[in-house]
């Protein structure tokens, strides 16, 4: 397939596609992660300081030790703690139409997930505001089964 | 999409990764896919040490200097090493297996990367005498598949004296 | 500590889209720092900062190699990362005793992709690539965590603004310069709220270069080198969600490693890509009202990724030499929101 060759500055210009499909194992401490998104439950796992790490790792980012074997489901809702707005979303990003990014604290939780906020408009955005998970029809065991968070009020955004 | 059904344990997950990018060429790779386009062959020759680099890169990877000066190449060349690729990989336009080499054309001091045809494998053959095989003129093109790939002619092998500064 | 001192930097005029390939880029870039080190070649070690990803080639960074003429072989490293961090390992080199001096180069040609979405793929690949989220983004996420836990205002950002893009009026390498006014920021659209456009950089290709000398040869070559006292770098976790955004622990506890508060800073050259993310520095770095920051403009002026923290290294080295500082401060970031940092402590004498 030849790519369209075309000129800038004169100097030639050519459209280029990098891509790799790419398989990541997960090992043990994602694996109970997204086992229980499967299942539609959030984990996350204590650190032996006790503070609650979501998403889990493996070691203790303040301390370096390993964690616990302890994973406590959290949320599923949660408080947003900061937040961006999208006007325009990209390709690849969880909303089409114009959405916000949050760090979402969930009940239970000593540290924040990022994710997308189907929130509707800019306005219906705060900090301290509460929200819950949205969940993809078909659950596959990967970040993506959470298709964004929605404002925790009746009825959600939309 | 991980790799389990409902009951096991997720073990992996698929991550795919698409960036698109407009690539330029750049000013002397530019140069070099014009003259290809119009079925010639342009090198550059350093202005410190003299050397002919092909395709040519605005510049001389010993002396660290800019080469501007152009210099026409033949399209007539001397197989200085090759390798026999029996291994599949996407976007190899020419059917497993073949010779994959490196030729010296005639003018230049650092070897051409291609691949040769019409060519027995055992007979491929350091110091072998080959020419380009252009696509037909009216699908000339600046861009490198307009080489097709190179075939032997009829001239004498070139002793290996002859290309080691080459190597 | 052995003596170590930067005695020429030299940088391209960086542009919205270069059209020339990285080589073309570079070359006048290391001639032109050769010629003004007064070192002659080879040096004793190469280092350089770039990555492929920027144009969306493996090995890029080798092709660049003939700038750098590796002939007869050289020794040489590099680092996928931005060339400040290439420059401290060509420091520890030339702390170990094995080199005396040093080459240290690195280039970033963003135009050819999509900054932001390339951007993305530094993050996480388990939790956080996956949704793609893009830097400016991302940095809004700590713009607005600054905003409303710290207090701060966006007139304060605008304000930031204001100043760099007015020193930039005096640095012919910058892309945008000008006098702008603070109301009709504040009056702008936001981009990511609650960044604006012009609270974000500009994407830019670019290369810069920096020769590092040791002892007598930086006194030999050099009438006023500026020497590094101190240099250090820090990085925080990679989770967003378990750091603190707002306060960049990893620059302060660099800054306090590499010597910062041990005297007056007269110029301080800080990588805050993002209008906020200077005031958080600066706070990092206990630098008090005196302290001329960013007299470059800085990188809301032009950030060729990949050069940027080089260049912050550079700029606050040639006021060192020709003798507007005595002391300056430069520090280098990587990664989204001020996760890992480097500062280095530069003086005249």
């Amino acid at each position: 397939m030849k790519a369209p060759i075309t000129e800038v500055d004169g100097v030639l210009s050519a459209p280029h596609v990098l891509e790799y499909p790419y398989r990541r194992s997960v090992g043990p401490v994602l694996s109970r992660f997204f086992s229980a998104l499967r299942e539609r439950k959030i984990l996350g796992v204590r650190t032996r300081g006790g503070r609650v790490l979501v998403p889990p790792s493996e070691a203790d980012p303040e301390t370096g030790t390993a964690v616990t074997d302890d994973f406590p489901e959290v949320g599923p809702g949660g408080v947003v703690t900061t937040w961006s707005w999208v006007s325009r979303p990209r390709e690849k990003q969880p909303l089409a139409h114009p959405f916000a990014w949050a760090l979402i604290r969930l009940d239970g939780a000593d540290t924040a997930l990022l994710h997308a906020v189907d929130a509707g408009d800019i306005d219906s955005m705060r900090t301290g505001m509460r929200v819950r998970p949205r969940w993809r029809a078909e659950a596959a065991g990967e970040i993506g089964d959470i298709t964004c968070f929605e404002p925790e009020r009746a009825g959600g955004a939309r | 999409m991980s790799d389990s059904d409902d009951a096991k344990p997720v073990k992996s997950i698929k991550t795919p990764m698409r960036l698109a990018y407009q690539y330029t060429a750049g000013q002397a790779t530019s140069r070099y896919l014009r003259g290809i386009g119009q079925g010639r062959i342009l090198g550059q020759r350093c202005p410190s040490c003299k050397k002919v680099y092909v395709p040519p890169r605005g510049s001389c990877p010993r002396c660290a200097v800019a080469t501007t000066e152009e210099v026409q190449l033949s399209d007539k060349g001397t197989v200085t090493t090759f390798a026999i690729v029996r291994v599949p990989s996407e976007n190899i336009s020419v059917p497993l297996p073949f010779a994959s080499v490196h030729i010296l054309l005639d003018g230049a001091d650092i070897p051409f990367f291609s691949v040769v045809q019409g060519c027995p494998l055992d007979q491929v053959r350091i110091g072998m005498r080959v020419r380009a095989e252009w696509v037909p003129r009216e699908e000339l093109a600046p861009t490198a598949t307009s080489i097709r790939w190179f075939v032997p002619i009829d001239e004498p092998d070139v002793p290996f004296e002859k290309l080691e500064a080459a190597l | 500590m052995r003596e170590v001192a930067i005695v020429s930097f030299s940088q391209s005029r960086h542009v919205r889209r270069d059209t020339r390939n990285e080589v073309e880029i570079l070359m006048p870039v290391v001639h032109e720092v050769v010629e003004r080190s007064g070192v002659a070649r080879p040096f004793d070690f190469t280092c350089s900062g770039s990555t492929d990803f920027l144009q969306g080639q493996p090995f890029a960074f080798v092709m660049a190699l003939d700038a750098a003429g590796a002939w007869p072989p050289i020794a040489e490293s590099h680092v996928e990362m931005d060339g400040a961090w290439a420059l401290y390992e060509a420091w520890v080199k030339l702390q170990s005793g094995e080199a005396d001096t040093a080459l240290v180069y690195a280039f970033g040609k963003s135009s050819p992709g999509d900054l932001p979405e390339v951007l993305s793929r530094q993050l996480d690949p388990y939790v956080l690539a996956p949704l793609w989220p893009d830097a400016v983004s991302l940095a809004a996420l700590q713009a607005r965590a600054w905003l409303e836990q710290k207090g701060r205002s966006e007139r304060e950002l605008a304000e930031v603004v204001v100043r760099s893009r007015r020193a930039a009026r005096a640095n012919p390498h910058a892309l945008l310069s000008g006098d702008l006014e603070v109301e009709k920021l504040l009056a702008e659209p936001y981009l990511a709220a609650p960044l604006r456009r012009h609270d974000a950089p500009p994407i830019c290709d670019g290369a810069a270069a920096v020769v590092l000398a040791a002892g007598d040869v930086a006194r030999r070559v050099c009438k006023r080198p500026a020497w590094i006292r101190g240099i250090d770098h820090r990085v925080e976790a990679h989770a967003l969600g378990a750091r603190d955004l707002t306060a960049s622990p990893s620059t302060r506890i660099a800054g306090e490693r590499a010597g910062v508060g041990r005297g007056a800073v007269d110029v301080a050259e800080l990588h805050a890509p993002f209008s906020h993310q200077e005031w958080i520095l600066r706070e990092a770095l206990g630098l008090g009202a005196g302290v001329d920051v960013n007299p470059s403009g800085g990188a809301l002026c032009a950030n060729p990724m990949m050069v940027a923290g080089l260049i912050r290294i550079g700029e606050a080295a040639r006021r060192i030499s020709d003798g507007t500082a005595r002391r300056a401060v430069a520090h280098a970031t990587s990664g989204p929101c001020l996760q890992q940092n480097l500062v280095c402590v530069l003086e005249g004498a």
